[in-house]
């Protein structure tokens, strides 16, 4: 699409076409209107004045990736129709706790424009965000036609919130609670649903720990006849499970609750019958404390899964072996490093269109290492699967030949996440760097995405990634490089990197300076426990007006060090709500 | 090392110093059958602290016997948390400095050979149990115990490895519950235990509360009296003395005649050398038991005739 506007643009006879307005601009509107990625309508938006305007009129969803880079007064005045906004907050390494607790990212300040510019507002997916109770209860009073909250990463909120959602919200179709930060009240938000709403299609409340009234449950899913996403959470059993089951037999996704009551064998029986008669079901997670005897009961629903989450139910690889049998049209998987090497041989064997695997640690922090995978694990899911383009691993120990051989078995990865768990570990056998087998990443894989690296590395795995490396958007390091060097061959190769984020490696002012032209065409750098200073900070600010550096100071750290430091493109200047340990350069 | 490593009758070699080695050679000659015990229900740790020591020339070489690829410097990292340690209580977030990260990691994979750990000895014992059965090499949880550098050993880098706290929090205060579909009783502090104990040959099972005991020495005599009424015309073929009619001592010979192992299934499944860990953890885990003939365990028997015929 974008080479032919760009003939379009650039042929003669373009401009005496857009003005005689061969396209009125309702038609064009109309047109663009089809338009949903936000990536087109960018690149829409940049052919002519009159392509700007009819886009900008009939966007109806924005997406801004960095909540900071824009005000919501530019965007209520460029974009007057939005119904669907998007809006990521905190910096990713707030997820690891590396972010000041009240470094900002307040949804507030956008309700309130958004109340007047946006009074249908329909949708709020927000990722990292802090919103209060307050703002849920504005959100759920001041626009009548709210549909859809979906929530992940955000903190700020408690239980009351969703009940004001669930009380005042007459339209709602859909409320996504994802892993946050919340303040777990209990589960009496649920009954806030009045006994006529009916509209409920999306329910996700998986991963809040308080017991809810099953009965208001009950009602709830028997009347929301449009429902296709159910997750409940760990509170529920395997017998409600069933009678839930049995009044939404049309769910696409579900999230079962604990897997791990014992049941009598006709419970057995109707409970296996309730799957049976779920026959759209593509998306399976849940599974709390499972017992792997009752995982039969749920073969039945799984001929047409593609999304197997696993990531909270602790599989032995023998157990896991046994329900992949039953899953053939698997794309996505989620485990537990529970399920260990037989596990993902298991995978290998089973999964032949498996396109994404997640292996999470059970025990990240090594008090009980009972469980593990390792490259020979990863090579064997390589062998069978070669449609493989995500990968996120943890893992203890890693080998270069091992990485080397899973890209030559793979080598459409876009996602190529290794987090081997101990820092600066080198390959296991060979006592050397890592730095071959991320090199061979970015060789093999051309259309390379995302990428974190781990293990030992030195300024060798950067100049490969400087060199190879020419699709990729973001980069994850953590404990590796030996100088500046690195990071500037980074800076310097990568023309598409969007998001660059560092922990603990030796990188300097030299080569935070090194990326000065670079850093407006990213959205964002974090640097954190590296080798920076305040003076070589405001040297980018300096430089850099339409960058926001802010520097985090650690209490008790060295005057001068700049310990977190943070280096985002925005139009709206510097902002105005950061805390006092934020210094905004 | 030219001479073979001894080895006790389950195929696990005698840890660490020669010095040890030759304990056991006297301890034997003694009769002191409780030490040298075939059934070695003892702590291994607790009777021999000779063993916090090791020799790292030693710890290659149980590499090398088990099969097992990891060199040293895999066997330090294994640890994980004694990788951290190295910086000392003061902040592990100083190990991670920009300064040291570049030769952190070859810094604790090479040159660190003479430092003993606990946890380190773990592993190695544990790859040698990989001769009795398949498991993949564990650091024994219970190295926590006798781990030395214990507060400094828990000290954790920030925000690493990435996970969200979520999922850490939700993993840690939901252990998940492993598979018990078999017959123990596992709640915890419900006052008893009680497991199935099987012995090969034996017409029928027993039941025993594994509460009641206190100690690996407790349960083994408890276990010696409930099955010596399946001893009765039973010799230990390898050079054991008989004796008329059946008795305890026995019984205790054929168990320390070596004819009989002492394992148990854990909640993992795998089964394990009733002995190896403390006695909290193995009434933590232990599913059941079986009096195993030692000639089903891999590797046993030939050592263990070896063992009747230096005693005697």
């Amino acid at each position: 699409m974008d080479s032919e506007w760009k003939r379009f643009r650039d042929s003669p006879n373009s401009e005496e076409l857009t003005r005689r307005s061969s396209f009125p601009d309702e038609v064009l509107e109309r047109v663009l209107s089809l338009l949903n990625s936000h990536k087109d309508r960018s690149s829409v938006s940049l052919v002519c004045k009159d392509w700007y305007n009819a886009e900008r009129w009939s966007r109806t969803h924005v997406f801004i990736g960095n909540c900071y880079s824009v005000s919501p007064e530019i965007v209520a005045r460029r974009f007057p129709n939005i119904r669907s906004v998007t809006l990521k907050g905190k910096p990713r390494f707030s997820d690891f706790n590396l972010v000041p607790e009240n470094w900002g990212a307040d949804i507030h300040a956008w309700l309130v424009v958004f109340v007047v510019k946006y009074p249908f507002l329909e949708e709020l997916r927000l990722k990292r965000m802090v919103i209060s109770d307050e703002s849920l209860e504005f959100l759920s009073v001041s626009f009548p036609n709210f549909k859809s909250l979906s929530l992940l990463s955000c903190d700020g909120f408690s239980t009351n919130g969703l009940a004001a959602i669930a009380t005042h919200c007459k339209n709602l179709t859909e409320l996504d609670i994802q892993e946050n930060g919340i303040d777990d009240r209990g589960g009496s938000w649920l009954s806030c649903f009045p006994e006529s709403f009916t509209s409920l299609e999306v329910l996700n409340f998986a991963n809040l720990a308080s017991d809810v009234n099953f009965d208001v449950l009950e009602r709830l899913v028997s009347r929301c006849k449009s429902l296709r996403v159910l997750k409940v959470n760990q509170s529920i059993s395997l017998e409600q499970l069933q009678r839930l089951l049995a009044h939404a037999p049309q769910l696409t996704e579900l999230g079962t609750g604990s897997f791990s009551q014992q049941l009598t064998s006709h419970q057995d029986e109707e409970l296996k019958t309730a799957f049976s008669n779920c026959k759209n079901i593509h998306t399976l997670s849940g599974l709390w404390d499972v017992k792997a005897i009752y995982l039969p009961t749920l073969y039945p629903a799984c001929a047409n899964l593609t999304f197997l989450n696993l990531s909270y139910a602790a599989l032995q690889g023998g157990e896991l072996a046994k329900l992949l049998v039953h899953c053939p049209q698997l794309r996505r998987l989620w485990v537990l490093d529970t399920v260990e090497d037989k596990g993902l041989e298991a995978v290998g064997l089973n999964c032949p269109l498996l396109e994404e695997l997640r292996v999470f640690p059970i025990d990240p922090y090594g008090e009980e290492i009972a469980h593990e995978v390792t490259e020979a694990g990863f090579i064997a899911v390589s062998n069978g699967c070669r449609r493989l383009h995500y990968v996120l691993y943890f893992c203890r120990q890693m080998t270069n030949a091992a990485v080397e051989t899973v890209v030559r078995n793979c080598p459409n990865f876009t996602h190529f996440r290794l987090c081997i768990m101990i820092p600066g570990r080198p390959d296991y056998t060979t006592n050397e760097p890592m730095d071959e087998a991320f090199g061979a990443v970015v060789k093999t894989c051309t259309k390379l995405q995302r990428l974190s690296v781990s293990g030992l590395l030195t300024d060798l795995t950067f100049e490969y990634i400087g060199k190879y490396a020419k699709n990729l958007e973001t980069l994850s390091v953590a404990f590796a490089g030996s100088s500046d060097w690195g990071m500037q061959c980074v800076l310097e190769g990568c023309p598409k990197l969007r998001k660059l984020e560092i922990r603990d490696c030796p990188f300097g002012n030299k080569a935070l300076l090194s990326g000065l032209e670079k850093y407006e065409s990213m959205r964002s750098l974090w640097m954190s426990a590296c080798n920076l200073t305040l003076n070589g900070c405001r040297a980018l600010a300096r430089e850099m007006p339409r960058l926001n550096v802010e520097v985090m100071k650690e209490d008790g750290s060295d005057e001068s060090h700049a310990d977190k430091v943070y280096v985002y493109r925005t139009v709206a200047g510097p902002r105005r709500d950061a805390p006092p340990s934020v210094l905004t350069l | 090392m030219s001479k073979p490593v001894e080895h006790d009758y389950i195929g696990l070699s005698e840890l660490t110093s020669v010095e040890k080695c030759s304990d056991r050679n006297n301890s034997k000659k003694d009769g002191l059958h409780l030490k040298a015990t075939e059934l070695r229900l003892g702590l291994p740790g607790s009777e021999s602290p000779e063993r916090e020591d090791h020799d790292p020339g030693v710890l290659s070489l149980k590499g090398f016997v088990s099969g097992a690829k990891r060199g040293f410097s895999d066997a330090l990292d294994r640890g994980g948390k004694w990788v951290f340690s190295r910086g000392g209580a003061g902040g592990s977030e100083g190990l991670f400095s920009p300064r040291s990260s570049g030769n952190g990691g070859k810094g604790l994979a090479g040159s660190d050979a003479g430092l003993g750990s606990p946890v380190v000895k773990d592993g190695g014992l544990q790859k040698q149990a990989v001769v009795l059965q398949e498991k993949k090499p564990q650091v024994a949880a219970g190295g926590g115990h006798r781990n030395e550098i214990s507060p400094a050993s828990k000290a954790q880098v920030v925000g690493w490895p990435p996970i969200r706290s979520f999922r850490k929090n939700s993993m840690a205060s939901h252990p998940p519950k492993n598979d018990d579909d078999n017959d123990a009783e596992t709640k915890m502090g419900s006052g008893c235990l009680y497991v199935k104990v099987s012995m090969d040959g034996a017409p029928y099972l027993r039941k025993v509360d594994l509460k009641t005991y206190g100690s690996y020495t407790e349960l083994s005599s408890a276990l010696e009296k409930m099955f010596s009424c399946f001893t009765i015309g039973q010799y230990g073929s390898h050079g054991v003395p008989s004796r008329d009619g059946l008795s305890e001592s026995r019984l205790m010979d054929l168990l320390h005649g070596s004819e009989y192992v002492l394992t148990y299934e854990d909640k993992d499944g795998d089964w394990m050398l009733v002995g190896d860990v403390p006695w909290e953890m193995f009434t933590n885990s232990c599913k059941r038991l079986r009096i195993m003939k030692s000639s089903d365990a891999i590797g046993l028997a030939p050592r263990a005739m070896e063992k009747c015929k230096n005693r005697n």
